[in-house]
Formats: structure tokens, sequence, C-alpha cells
């Protein structure tokens, strides 16, 4: 498989996080910042929620005609010029890029933002066959400078602080003057501009990911906010789009339903600062822009989760909505999931690309709230996926034994309404007569993992069953 | 087997099909040829002053500068004074494009260069497609005479765009660039440009001026 997963150490990647200070006080910056922008930007667009109907219904169309579009993409790509490969799997994806790279002799690649160029771990492998690869997303630059994976699809370095970027800046900018003044985020921008400007120019091949392909154009398109993934493409001889299949879409117009809820979902922009379209290499007519134009399709998994349950995980369009309002995400950040793709949309992918055995605990760190599936712009069930996930992890013996000993034991009562509620109502009134002074206990057997970061209330002596009888009674007379 | 051939062979039979059946055949080509608009939102179905007020608006409101001048022969006025007024050199990078080329630069000091930029640009110019007044994108076709590098590399961007181009939705300009290049086909580039290249990504703090130009000034000519 591709990169390193340390997603079977989740709960120790988690306990973490948990105690990282620089990072819990970057996580604020995602409670705040992408929930209220996102709201504002539905709100004023009276045609959102039906736009995203659209966009799960044009995703789901292109799903079911999968083969047929791809064929109609790849021969428009073939006519505008382009060239298009097709990869299996990761190992596959990377010898295209890099046979690539080598016929043209390459020395140093620009990199846009892209998750999939993440997900075959392409970065390790051109450096390990001496090309230098050069993030230039600002967020994948600081990360790269880190030799982090992004903790967030679209915010790849929401998990630091200002402070731990300038002491990256002064580590690796050595050739800059050691008392210039960061102390501001403008002055690290302007330098990460300037130290990127010279790559840009120099690079020999640009490489992006694609947000989406259309199959009536043989069209490849990102959407960033910098620029970066423009200046990627244009300024080198040769242009490689990585996409994995699921990205193609029908028509232009299909494109444009799905673009008016990619911005607002993921930043609440009405519209990202740069979409762009790219079809083929460089024409006669044109006085810039590459002259080769290669297209690298990548499976990955995707088609043999097509016809499953988790068929609809592939309508995803990275936009970042599920971890900005999952609350397991803004307690513990996107490392934590230990692979390239964090929060609920990360909970379901993960277990499909790389196996349930490996990142079962993915599904499990959900508290089923549902807000994710709730902001999603394509309405990805996501916490239906997460517990089929669940389910799976049971039928085959994966969950951990004490799981499975006190579900059992769960059951056994749940199968005797009888003992059930003999059993919960002597509970309820032990627990609320030992704890009738204080209101709380803040140690219970066998609830040592709960109480010891909060305290537990006591019953009030009351069953849930008992108290729903009498109000039903209550209602009735 | 070649990779190709067994991810096709994967996905069809993940979907049940061999590829074959002749009324998804049809439904796919049907939805290529006749490509069916969605939901367009209300907001941009507006015409006249109406249309470009709300581009304008929209302009603005993604960080951009707009102004207005009356007549293509006034645009280069009209620049000079944007980049005095912001203590901007007196220079500016333009492609081929013979609605610029028209212009009467030679009214004004501004020094002109010609050609695809190398990233050294201060100021540039652009002449857009088109205008979306739904969001207040310009849309620009990739040509000599509007060469991509300047969209990208300049600090100042300038880009003129015709009040008569300026369409509601996004769906109105693929209409016209279908007319241009045929159906099924596009220009090499087709950039949207929604505001000034901007960042988020250290502490989610705003700053404008990310890789691309730090100013969008956008010219609205009546004609």
């Amino acid at each position: 498989m591709t990169v390193h997963s340390t997603s079977p150490q989740f709960k120790q990647n988690a306990a973490r996080a948990l105690n990282d200070h620089q990072l819990q006080k970057a996580l604020g910056n995602v409670k705040q910042g992408f929930i209220d922008k996102r709201q504002m930007a539905a709100d004023k667009l009276p045609e959102f929620e039906a736009l995203r109907d659209a966009a799960r219904d044009i995703k789901n169309h292109t799903l079911e005609h999968l083969d047929l579009y791809l064929e109609s993409y790849e021969e428009k790509v073939k006519a505008s010029g382009g060239h298009v490969h097709f990869a299996r799997d990761a190992a596959e994806a990377r010898e295209i890029i890099l046979g690539i790279c080598r016929e043209t002799n390459a020395k140093t690649v620009t990199k846009g933002k892209s998750m999939i160029s993440e997900e075959i771990g392409i970065n390790h492998h051109l450096e390990a066959n001496g090309i230098t690869p050069v993030e230039t997303d600002l967020g994948e630059y600081i990360i790269q400078l880190r030799n982090e994976l992004p903790s967030h699809i679209i915010a790849p370095a929401v998990h630091l602080n200002a402070t731990q970027v300038e002491e990256d800046f002064r580590r690796v900018h050595t050739h800059l003057d050691a008392k210039r003044d960061l102390s501001e985020p403008v002055q690290l921008l302007t330098e990460a501009r300037a130290v990127l400007r010279e790559r840009f120019l120099a690079a020999d091949v640009g490489v992006t990911g694609a947000n989406f392909l259309v199959a009536e154009t043989g069209t490849s398109i990102i959407v960033t906010n910098e620029g970066n993934g423009d200046l990627t493409q244009i300024l080198p001889k040769t242009h490689i789009v990585l996409a994995s299949i699921e990205k193609l879409v029908p028509t232009l117009e299909d494109v444009s339903q799905l673009l008016r809820v990619l911005a607002r979902s993921a930043t609440g922009q009405e519209m990202s600062v740069y979409t762009t379209f790219s079809t083929g290499p460089r024409r006669s007519t044109d006085a810039d822009g590459p002259e080769n134009y290669h297209v690298v399709l990548i499976d990955n998994g995707r088609s043999s989760m097509l016809g499953t349950a988790f068929e609809e995980m592939l309508r995803c369009i990275r936009c970042g909505a599920c971890m900005n309002h999952c609350p397991v995400y803004h307690a513990v950040g996107g490392h934590a999931y230990g692979w390239v793709y964090p929060g609920p949309m990360g909970a379901v992918l993960t277990p499909s690309l790389i196996g349930v055995d490996k990142a079962g605990h993915l599904p499990n760190a959900s508290t089923f709230c549902g807000r994710c599936e709730s902001v999603c712009p394509v309405r990805i069930p996501l916490p239906k996926l997460m517990r089929h996930w669940r389910e799976r992890e049971f039928e085959r013996h994966l969950t951990p034994a004490t799981v499975r000993s006190g579900l059992q034991l769960w059951g056994f009562f749940a199968k005797r309404p009888g003992l059930y509620r003999f059993a919960t109502r002597a509970a309820m009134g032990a627990l609320s007569f030992a704890g009738r002074q204080r209101g709380r206990f803040t140690w219970l057997p066998m609830a040592k993992g709960w109480t010891k970061y909060r305290d537990f209330p006591a019953p009030q002596g009351e069953t849930f069953q008992q108290r729903w009888k009498r109000e039903r009674s209550g209602r009735a007379a | 087997m070649s990779a190709r051939d067994d991810i096709f062979a994967n996905i069809r039979r993940s979907l049940g099909v061999n590829g074959t059946e002749k009324i998804r055949h049809q439904i796919v080509a049907d939805r290529l040829e006749r490509s069916p608009k969605g939901v367009i939102p209300k907001r941009g179905q507006v015409s006249g002053e109406e249309r470009i007020a709300l581009f304008k608006t929209m302009v603005e409101t993604s960080l951009a500068t707009v102004t207005e001048v009356s007549s293509a022969a006034e645009v280069p006025q009209s620049i000079a004074l944007f980049l005095r007024n912001h203590n901007l050199p007196a220079t500016l990078r333009m492609g081929d494009d013979p609605r610029l080329n028209a212009m009467p630069w030679s009214d004004t000091a501004l020094e002109i260069a010609h050609g695809p930029s190398e990233g050294r640009d201060l100021n540039a110019v652009s002449h857009a497609f088109g205008g979306i007044a739904e969001s207040g994108t310009l849309a620009m076709v990739s040509s000599a005479d509007n060469p991509s590098t300047l969209n990208f590399l300049p600090d100042n961007h300038i880009i003129v765009v015709s009040a008569k181009d300026i369409a509601g939705d996004y769906e109105s300009v693929w209409n016209r660039v279908r007319f241009a290049y045929g159906k099924g086909s596009m220009p090499r580039t087709v950039n949207w440009i929604t505001g000034p290249s901007r960042s988020g990504d250290i502490e989610q703090t705003l700053l404008l001026g990310a890789h691309g130009p730090r100013r969008l000034h956008v010219v609205v000519v009546r004609d």
C-alpha cells in the first residue's frame, strides 16, 4: 500500500493530541472560522439546498455510468493533444509519474495541492530517484518543510501556529537575513511567495491534482485561492494531472453545479479565487502554457467500492466541511487519524483504501451526532457508512474482546425485556441512592476511562422506560 | 491485461454491466449532447443595469476593485490613474488582444510591454472573455491575445471586460465558449478569476497576495 499509516494507533494518537497544547490552540481556529462562514454562504443562496441535491444526483449518475464517461473523457483528452495513463494502484502511478519526469530530464517538480498525490506518496518516490518535489500551496509547503502529512484536506497546516511556521522558515531559509522580522503572518506569506516564485520559474514539470474531470471536453479542473496551482501548471514544459477515477462529471453544466456548492461548503466563499479549466497542451495560438499535458487516472481501490454500500463515498468532492463540523476532529485534529484523509470522510474512506483491519478505530471515532452528514454538499450519509464499518469490524472479529463481551452482556439483557427493566431499575435506584448527596460521581467501577475526564451525573432514580411510560400515560389522560 | 483494461473490467464488474448496453450508451450520449442545465440561482437572472450593478457588487465582495468607463478609448487613462493612485510604476504588460491594441495607450505616459510574463512584471492588463454577475467572476480564455501568465505572475492585475459580455450565470458563458470553440472543444485554458490571490493557511487568517496578484482591478467598458 501507499504512504505509511498510523491509523492502528488511533487511540494513542488521540491521547497525545489531547495533551498537545500547540495543537489544541491551533484547533481553536477550525471551530471559529469554518462553521460560521459556511453557514453565511449557505444562507445567502436560497437555492443552496436544491444545489446540494443536484450535486448528489450528478455524482450518482456519473458513478453509475463511470466506464462510459471515462471512455469519453479519454478520447477527448487525446483529441486535444494530451496523454492519458491508467494506474491500478499507487505503485503504478508513481512509476508513470517518474517515467514522465525522466523523459523530460526533470530536476525539480513543482506541485499544486493534491490529496491523491499524498495518497500515492509521490514526493518520497521522486526524492528517492533524485528529483526534487516542491509543494507550492502555502500550507503544503509548510508541512513539507516539517516532513508531515496534511492534517486537513483543504487547510493542510491548520494544526500549526504562526510561531511554529516562523521556526521552520528560519531553519530552512538560511540564505535570508537571520535578523529579519517574521512576527506577522503576512511576513511569513511574503517570504514564502518570494522563495517559491523562484521555484516556479525553475521547475521542469508541474504536478497538480484535479477537483473535477469533464467527460464532454476532456478538461481537468483545479480550484485554488492562492494561484499556486496555476503557476505550477502554466510555467513548466510539462503538466501532469493526477486524478482518481471518481473525479469525473459529464458536462461543463454539471461541473458548474458542483462548483456552486464546493467553495461555499469549504471556505464559505461564493467562489474560490481561481477555478481553472485545462484542456490539453499549449496550442499554436498560445504564447505560454505547457508543451506536454499528461493525465494519470488512478484507481487505487475505487473501482471495488462501486456497487457496494461505500459507493456513496465516491461522491465526495473533498470540501472538508465534514471535518470542520466534527467534534472529534475538533478535539484531536487530523494527524490522529493516522493516514491521508482525516475526519468523518477519512473515517469512511480510509478503511476502504487501507483495510478495516488497520483503520477500524476510525469509524469508531464518532459520536454519530450527524453534523457531518447535515453539511455534506453531496449528502453522503457518513454516520450510516461508519456504522457499516463497525458492523464489518464486528463480523470479522476485529473488535476488542472487552467491547465484544460488553456488547454480548448488553445483548443478553436487551433480548429479555423483563430482566432488562428489572436490572436497569435496580441499577438506577442504587446509583441514585449512592449519589444522592453530591448529585454526581467522580469515580465509578468499570467506568474509570469516562470519569477520569468528567463527572458522571447521578441518576434521578427513574429509568428512561419508566419516565416514557409515565409521560405517555399522562399525555393520554 | 493492461492497467486500463483491468480498471475498466473492475468498474464494470462492480457495476454489474459489460459496457455494451445500448440504453446506457444512449443515456450518456444524450447527456453529453444536451448538457442539461441544473439549478440556476435566481440571483444572476437579472438584465441590463441591474446585472451590471450586481456584477460590480460581487466583484467588490471578492475584494477586487472595479471602475466603469463609457468607452474603450477611456481605458488607458483609467488604468494610468489606477496605477498612480496606488503609487505603482507606470509600466504595463499586455498580450496581443486587438481590443486592447486599438486603445489609445500613447495618450498616457505608460510604458507598455507585450507578450507573456516571465515573472518580473509588476502590472499587467488582460481582456476578459466575459464576466459572471452571480459571483463577480471574470472568465479568461488563453491565447497569445491574453497569455495565461498575465493572470498570475504580476503583482497587480487589471482586467478589462465589456459590459455586453457580462452574463448572469456560468452556463451563459459556457454557451458562448461553445459558440466560439465548437461543442465539446475548449481553449487550452479557461480561468475563472474571483478576486485577488489569497491564503488562509497560517492560523486561518485571510492574507491577500499569496502567489498570484495582490491586487485585482476590473474595468467595465460601456459600449
